[in-house]
């Protein structure tokens, strides 16, 4: 088989604080494949961010520190890599965009600007060629009247308008990977619509991957062609798309479907939600054992004992349950 | 010259039975200022005529994107900020007309409860004495005895614990804090709860929690609710009947059935359709929707939506249309839609 794009092995990346040691991410094993989607799930707080920003080495060391695990970017491990050969990454290869893209767009510098920079950073290029082909960029992201657009600072565009722009700034390295962490979170759902279609065009066309990081299960289900599915700090299942809503197997992923109200199934719709007793563990003193036992309807002793492997269950259909 | 004002209620026109709820063209436009002398620049419609009934034990539920008015509406109607104009009916009173004690005691039949679990709840104050503040206001209980008895049994209601009341807001999850919000506002036995997002910014496996206790304490204590969410597939699971609004305006009014299976007005079509269901074997046409939502403060001229109407026409952007019950109890405000 050949070799994953992006192979992340038993990563443990945890933050030292006051009150303890905080096990964002506690043993996490994902990997994406050349060209495809990943839907990276679960609920606040399950160490979906750290995730992401840990294969960037965006994690703020202290208090942060990779306690263990492998991070392998096409086979080579990005851990050990010095801040150096990380920007290269960064620049050429690996692209993330935010939540909140005001948080990574500078203020006093024009999008055109931030664009072009990062345009100049794997093309030589004049400064007006390089605002050119910002300018060609906010086009292919269907930013209107991107010729004069290209000169507006941040705070001009509206919500969906300043995703554009990141989208567009990470597509200008022309990365092979694409991390998206909750892009359309903020965004209303029209424009949540517009900015899913736009990420799968541009998909397409450069023929990326992507990582994509929600808690939103119906933009999975529309999106993605594989899903992990994360709880406090463990994947508990990974699966094809199909699977995972066909066929859940953990507890967890099956809470997670059964508790969304679903606007086509009316006729079902005064059914009673299923919801998840409880609340997500502290993951400063995480339990023993299976992490989602005290929520599970189908915990039994041995559950506490011992975190339960990854099983296999069906080609590709991994589960981390004792069932 | 305000449009003239319609009336969509659940019943039928020849039902004589009084709503328990009657906002009539309401508004509320909020003053921009700017400037050294901080003069009033302009103006945000954030309310531009709304109208609607909510009959007693019915859930009403408002739809809509970030900024359309949706929470105005919900305030505007406790009074917790002064509309600019038009008609709020209580119990058959007129809320609008009321005098400082008046209102004070109509809160007692109408709460409301909020999106943010951390803001709402003063932090200094221990649960017990958040949950036991009205009753004290209202004057519900005469010893600190059936005080601690009502709280514990308002905590339990909600599902949390009596020993919880001597704990502090931080002390909480956010699914908890909501569950906190809910019991302050049950204390006082509302007949309405105004409930704006409740759930929004809770995990969806607590969102559900929330949810079905908001249905449980329906159904026990008889309850009406106001319930504004912008997540469509919430609010028609919770809502007997649904509005959407769009700009400050309603555009729609159905029951909750009827809206998701025939929506009229091109806007819930679009709405609904940008839903996304969580099967990957589902596959549905969706309607994509150009442009963003227009700015309040400038809002499009005629129909507010022509900007991104898919089928405008050209008198669309001069002509307003007006909310008109274009299908027994199914309202929408089109030109070219029935
Ligand atoms: N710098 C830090 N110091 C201490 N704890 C941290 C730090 N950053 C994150 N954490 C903790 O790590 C855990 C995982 O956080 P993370 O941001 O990855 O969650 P998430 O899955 O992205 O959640 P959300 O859906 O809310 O974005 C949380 O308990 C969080 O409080
Ligand atoms: N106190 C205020 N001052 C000025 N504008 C306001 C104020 N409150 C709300 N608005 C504006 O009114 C419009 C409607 O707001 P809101 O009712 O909060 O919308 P929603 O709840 O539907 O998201 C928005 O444009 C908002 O910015
Ligand atoms: S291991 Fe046990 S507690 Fe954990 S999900 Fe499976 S059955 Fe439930
Ligand atoms: S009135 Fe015109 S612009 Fe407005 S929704 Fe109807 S067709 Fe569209
Ligand atoms: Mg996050
Ligand atoms: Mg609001």
């Amino acid at each position: 088989m050949a070799e994953p794009l992006l192979d992340i092995r038993g990563l443990k990346t945890w933050f030292k604080t006051d009150d303890g040691m905080v096990r964002a991410v506690d043993g996490v094993d994902l990997h994406i494949d050349r060209g495809e989607t990943l839907g990276v799930v679960g609920e606040s707080g399950c160490g979906k961010t750290v995730t992401a920003r840990s294969v960037l080495k965006l994690i703020d060391m202290p208090p942060g520190r990779f306690e263990a695990g492998q991070i392998l970017w096409q086979g080579r491990d990005l851990i050990p890599l010095s801040m150096e050969e990380m920007d290269k990454i960064r620049a050429k290869e690996i692209a993330i965009i935010f939540q909140e893209p005001m948080t990574s767009l500078n203020p006093v510098y024009t999008v055109g600007d931030q664009i072009a920079e990062v345009i100049a950073l794997h093309q030589k290029l004049s400064r007006k060629q390089a605002i050119a082909g910002a300018a060609e960029m906010l086009r292919l992201v269907n930013i209107p009247n991107p010729q004069r657009r290209v000169h507006d600072y941040p705070h001009q565009f509206s919500g969906g308008m300043r995703q554009r722009v990141m989208i567009a700034m990470a597509l200008s390295c022309q990365p092979k990977l694409l991390i998206a962490d909750e892009p359309t979170t903020a965004l209303d759902v029209t424009i949540q619509a517009q900015i899913l279609e736009l990420m799968q065009e541009m998909k397409e066309r450069f023929g990326m991957a992507i990582m994509l990081i929600t808690h939103a299960m119906g933009v999975v289900a529309e999106t993605c062609q594989r899903v992990t599915v994360m709880y406090a700090g463990n994947v508990v299942e990974e699966a094809s798309v199909e699977a995972l809503f066909g066929d859940p197997r953990h507890p967890y992923t099956q809470g997670l479907i059964r508790s969304i109200p679903r606007v086509d199934r009316s006729a079902e719709k005064k059914q009673r939600l299923e919801a998840i007793a409880g609340t997500v563990p502290n993951l400063l003193e995480p339990p023993p054992g299976c992490r989602f036992a005290a929520r599970c309807k189908f915990a039994m002793d041995v559950c506490t004992q011992a975190v339960p492997p990854l099983k296999e269950v069906g080609p590709g259909h991994y589960v981390r349950c004792v069932l | 010259m305000s449009a003239p004002v319609s009336a969509p209620t659940a019943a039928s026109a020849a039902d004589t039975a009084k709503p328990l709820l009657s906002v009539r063209d309401l508004r509320k436009h909020f003053a921009i200022r700017g400037g050294i002398l901080s003069r009033v620049v302009d103006k945000v419609h954030a309310v531009d005529g709304v109208s609607f009934d909510i009959e007693a034990g019915e859930t009403l539920g408002v739809v809509g994107e970030s900024g359309c008015g949706k929470s105005t509406t919900g305030r505007c109607i406790l009074r917790l900020i002064e509309p600019s104009s038009g008609e709020v009916w209580f119990q058959g009173a007129d809320v609008m007309k009321m005098n400082h004690a008046q209102l004070q005691a109509m809160r007692r039949d109408m709460q409301i409860i909020f999106q943010d679990p951390y803001a709402s709840l003063n932090p200094r104050l221990t649960i017990g004495a958040i949950i036991g503040e009205a009753l004290t206001i209202h004057k519900l209980v005469n010893s600190r005895q059936a005080l601690e008895d009502r709280v514990v049994q308002l905590l339990e209601t909600v599902g949390l614990r009596p020993d919880h009341m001597r704990r502090f807001p931080h002390e909480f999850s956010g699914g908890q804090r909501q569950r906190i919000g809910i019991a302050r506002a049950l204390a006082v036995e509302p007949k309405l709860l105004i409930c704006d997002e409740p759930v929004s910014a809770l995990d969806v496996s607590i969102q559900a929690q929330v949810i079905n206790l908001l249905e449980d304490l329906q159904e026990q204590f008889g309850l009406t609710y106001l319930f504004i969410a912008h997540d469509l597939s919430v609010v028609e699971h919770i809502s007997t009947r649904i509005a959407v609004m769009y700009l400050g305006r309603v555009v729609e009014i159905a029951p909750a059935a009827e809206l998701y299976d025939k929506p009229i007005h091109p806007y819930s079509e679009a709405l609904l359709s940008a839903v996304p269901i969580p099967d990957p074997t589902v596959k549905r046409k969706r309607i994509m929707l150009e442009g963003d939502v227009p700015n309040p403060i400038r809002p499009p001229s005629g129909c507010h939506f022509h900007t991104r109407c898919p089928i405008a026409r050209p008198d669309c952007s001069q002509r307003s249309p007006v909310l008109e019950e274009k299908r027994p109890g199914h309202w929408a405000a089109c030109h070219y839609r029935d």
